[in-house]
């Protein structure tokens, strides 16, 4: 019996349950934005309504929400803080490139190599999440904290110093300086700390935005799961969560390692996008703004989370206008909004004011808020 | 209730006010927009006028501004330029959106990006996107390769490394060469691998030493350069780590003849260093604005009037590189109407066919390559009282 119900709480279908209604309401409003948001853009720029500078946004915009997301599973529903999520980006993001490199010659289709780079990406960014969640995840708030700041730096440095090439036939091979052994100038990769150049690009918009689907589709079915219910009632109370019985540990990896997963993916994504990578890219100052994307959406919540990322992509390319006073326009914006949306008085009055327009409408409130 | 509503109205009313300020900076730096008889050719600039490598960046923007400004005087009928600028806070992300921003805004020619690793991104695009690109200071080799429409104004860095070699083997032949150089950064390991090449060739040997990003404490490299009697010292490094070599070879009482190539240059200006450490120092940089050239010091003059401050090298590059440009589209033979990619095949044309050189601030009768690198005789100079004076 208690299996049955397990199963049905994880399609979202106990029907009448708060939980199961909750889900929907979540699961409808997040791939509502999703397609909206796709079918929108897309139709804008088919139109030709839609420039170059917000067309070459398109991928950034869809990898950023994924990492929202992905990061959401730790900060939300795990309860951890991690400030290194920009380091599991860069795993994928490099592993993507070589796999990419590699099946150059034999997989001519440019979407086949990037879902097997996607896979592979996903695989080792899992394994890097899986060696460092072990010994770090007894560690607890600050602590976990420091340690994944640390990591983002070692992936980052190590990249400084690390070159991959192919050799004459085809083989992988690195070093830890500019000469690979038995790999010419033009079999050379990735060279140390300029990253990969000359990258064929095979991200899209549309493989770009699968991509979110697919990390809304986990991160959702994870959260509504037995699973997702054992790791958000350790994050409420860890001592409750023992005492019955739940292996505190496990349940923190497996957010962990799937949160590491799926923003290897989304650094794949954000490579392919792109003809050069350089480390420099995955500094701490990334991993801070994928945690911003999350706070600023309201920690926990997954579509919240998705258009903070959007806006805060485009808001910078949006204030160009303001030519030197961009950056400072930007942070301006950003305070206003922290202060808006976490302010109960502001929060109240549009609450109020939205509550006015509710008869009409069941799901204008939630929309109003983070707007 | 009231005191909440004066604090919303509060928070509001700043906002549209900073709005308001910035809109009105953002208008009134435009400008060039005047209309000549020949029309406008919209020149696009990218580089970081924020963020940690905002320096390069604002010199490169003023640079050009000023060269943009002084031909529109020079000439009102003519060919009319415009700059527009575009931050990329020095990221190759933001740098594609600056240069995606330029072609939704109509530029037609490209000066940028400022450094290396945001203009290998931009120079892909521009590549698909039969944009004519030439950058004043984006030195790494992948910049220009595979890219027909890239050309850089500045040194490469291998080529960087091939002249200081045979400055170095002309003028002071009797002397024992070492290299100190960062092998985690790529533009000192760049250089350093063709000077060796290019120095060794000869049958001679040097003594070499690294260092990485971290590094402040230079005495195990320089006690290696002291006891292998070492008396030429290159370094292919920015300056900040120059002046503390320089400063801990004094204290360790070793003084060899130091060598470096444009990253010192700036070492007058490194925190907490004493200048006079840094006298005799020989540099191949391709601008001083301590040069007696008259166009230099007219230029000088122009820049401190403008901008209050003197240029570096960065500035004259983006300022010869709007002159190379204005010369080469004049030969081109083509209207201000033209499309960005029929300028982008005209100029490649032009700058490729052989019989054009452009003279400026950084060097006479430059002359570009196939592969889009610059051909020109480097400079070398040396610290003398504080100033650079040209060898």
């Amino acid at each position: 019996m208690a299996k049955k119900r397990i199963k049905m709480n994880t399609r979202g279908l106990l029907k009448g349950a708060v939980k199961g209604s909750e889900y929907k309401k979540e699961a409808m409003i997040s791939y509502g934005i999703l397609i909206i948001g796709y079918i929108v853009l897309q139709a804008g720029a088919a139109a030709g309504i839609i420039g170059r500078n917000l067309q070459g946004q398109f991928v950034p915009i869809c990898v950023y929400m994924s990492l929202a997301i992905a990061l959401n599973l730790v900060v939300g529903l795990s309860g951890e803080l991690s400030l290194g999520h920009a380091g599991f980006m860069a795993v994928g993001a490099f592993s993507g490139i070589l796999v990419t490199r590699i099946l150059e010659t034999s997989i001519s289709s440019g979407p086949v190599r990037l879902v097997i780079a996607l896979i592979a990406s996903a695989l080792i960014a899992s394994l890097a999440g899986f060696i460092i969640g072990i010994p770090i995840l007894g560690l607890q708030g600050d602590y976990l904290a420091i340690v994944t700041l640390a990591f983002g730096e070692i992936v980052r440095n190590l990249m400084n110093v690390l070159y991959f090439g192919l050799d004459a036939n085809g083989k992988l091979r690195f070093a830890f300086n500019h000469t690979i052994d038995g790999v010419d100038t033009s079999g050379r990769i990735i060279t140390g700390a300029i990253g990969a150049t000359g990258v064929i690009k095979t991200a899209s918009f549309t493989s770009a935005a699968l991509l979110t689907a697919f990390t809304l589709f986990v991160v959702l079915n994870l959260k509504n799961s037995k699973q997702g219910r054992a790791i958000m009632s350790i994050r409420d109370n860890r001592i409750a969560g023992e005492s019955i019985g739940l292996n505190v540990r496990k349940y923190k990896l497996m957010a962990f390692v799937i949160s590491a997963a799926l923003a290897g993916m989304a650094g794949c994504m954000f490579a392919q996008g792109y003809s050069t990578m350089a480390p420099t890219k995955f500094n701490v100052n990334t991993s801070v703004l994928i945690l911003v994307f999350v706070v600023l959406g309201g920690i926990g919540n997954i579509w919240g989370g998705m258009i903070a990322a959007a806006l805060l992509t485009v808001l910078p390319e949006a204030l160009r206008q303001f030519a030197d006073y961009r950056m400072l326009t930007y942070a301006i914006v950003l305070i206003v909004v922290m202060i808006c949306t976490y302010n109960p008085t502001i929060k109240a009055r549009v609450g109020g004011f939205v509550d006015k327009l509710k008869p009409k409408k069941d799901k204008a409130k939630p929309g109003k808020e983070v707007a | 209730m009231k005191k909440n509503w004066k604090k919303y109205f509060v928070v509001v009313l700043s906002a549209m006010m900073v709005f308001a300020m910035t809109a009105c900076g953002g208008g009134s730096s435009d400008g060039g927009d005047a209309e000549g008889g020949a029309g406008v050719l919209k020149i696009g600039g990218i580089g970081p006028s924020t963020g940690p490598a905002a320096l390069y960046g604002l010199a490169v923007k003023n640079g050009g501004e000023l060269a943009v400004k002084e031909i529109n005087e020079a000439n009102p009928d003519g060919v009319q330029l415009e700059w527009m600028w575009q931050d990329d806070e020095h990221d190759a992300e933001k740098s594609v959106n600056a240069y995606n921003k330029l072609v939704d805004d109509g530029m037609q020619v490209l000066v940028g990006s400022t450094t290396t690793t945001p203009c290998t991104a931009v120079a892909a695009e521009a590549f698909a996107n039969r944009t004519f690109a030439l950058t004043p200071s984006a030195s790494g080799p992948a910049v220009t390769e595979g890219n027909d429409n890239v050309f850089q104004l500045c040194f490469s860095d291998p080529n960087q490394g091939i002249a200081s070699a045979e400055y170095i083997k002309t003028n002071f032949a009797d002397k024992t060469v070492g290299i100190i150089y960062n092998n985690a950064d790529n533009y000192s390991s760049g250089i350093r691998d063709k000077f060796k090449t290019e120095y060794e060739a000869g049958g001679k040997t040097v003594t070499e030493a690294t260092f990485t990003d971290e590094t402040t404490d230079f005495k195990a490299q320089l006690n290696t350069m002291k006891d292998a009697g070492v008396d030429l010292l290159f370094l292919p490094i920015y300056y900040a780590p120059a002046a503390n070599i320089m400063t801990q070879a004094a204290q360790i009482g070793y003084a060899p003849t130091y060598f470096g190539v444009d990253g010192m240059d700036g070492i007058l200006g490194a925190d907490g260093f004493d200048t006079s450490l840094a006298e005799g120092v020989l540099l191949l940089t391709p601008f001083t604005p301590y040069s007696e050239d008259e166009n230099v010091q007219a230029f000088v003059k122009a820049y401190e009037d403008a901008y209050g401050e003197t240029p570096i090298q960065f500035a004259a590059d983006a300022y010869d590189c709007v002159y190379a440009i204005y010369d080469a589209f004049a030969k081109t033979g083509l209207g201000t109407d033209a499309s960005m990619d029929e300028i982008c095949e005209a100029m490649i044309g032009v700058f490729t066919g052989g019989d054009f050189t452009a003279s400026g601030l950084t060097a006479e009768k430059m002359q570009w390559n196939a592969a889009g690198e610059v051909d020109k005789t480097p400079k070398v100079c040396m610290i003398q009282d504080g100033k650079y004076v040209e060898q």
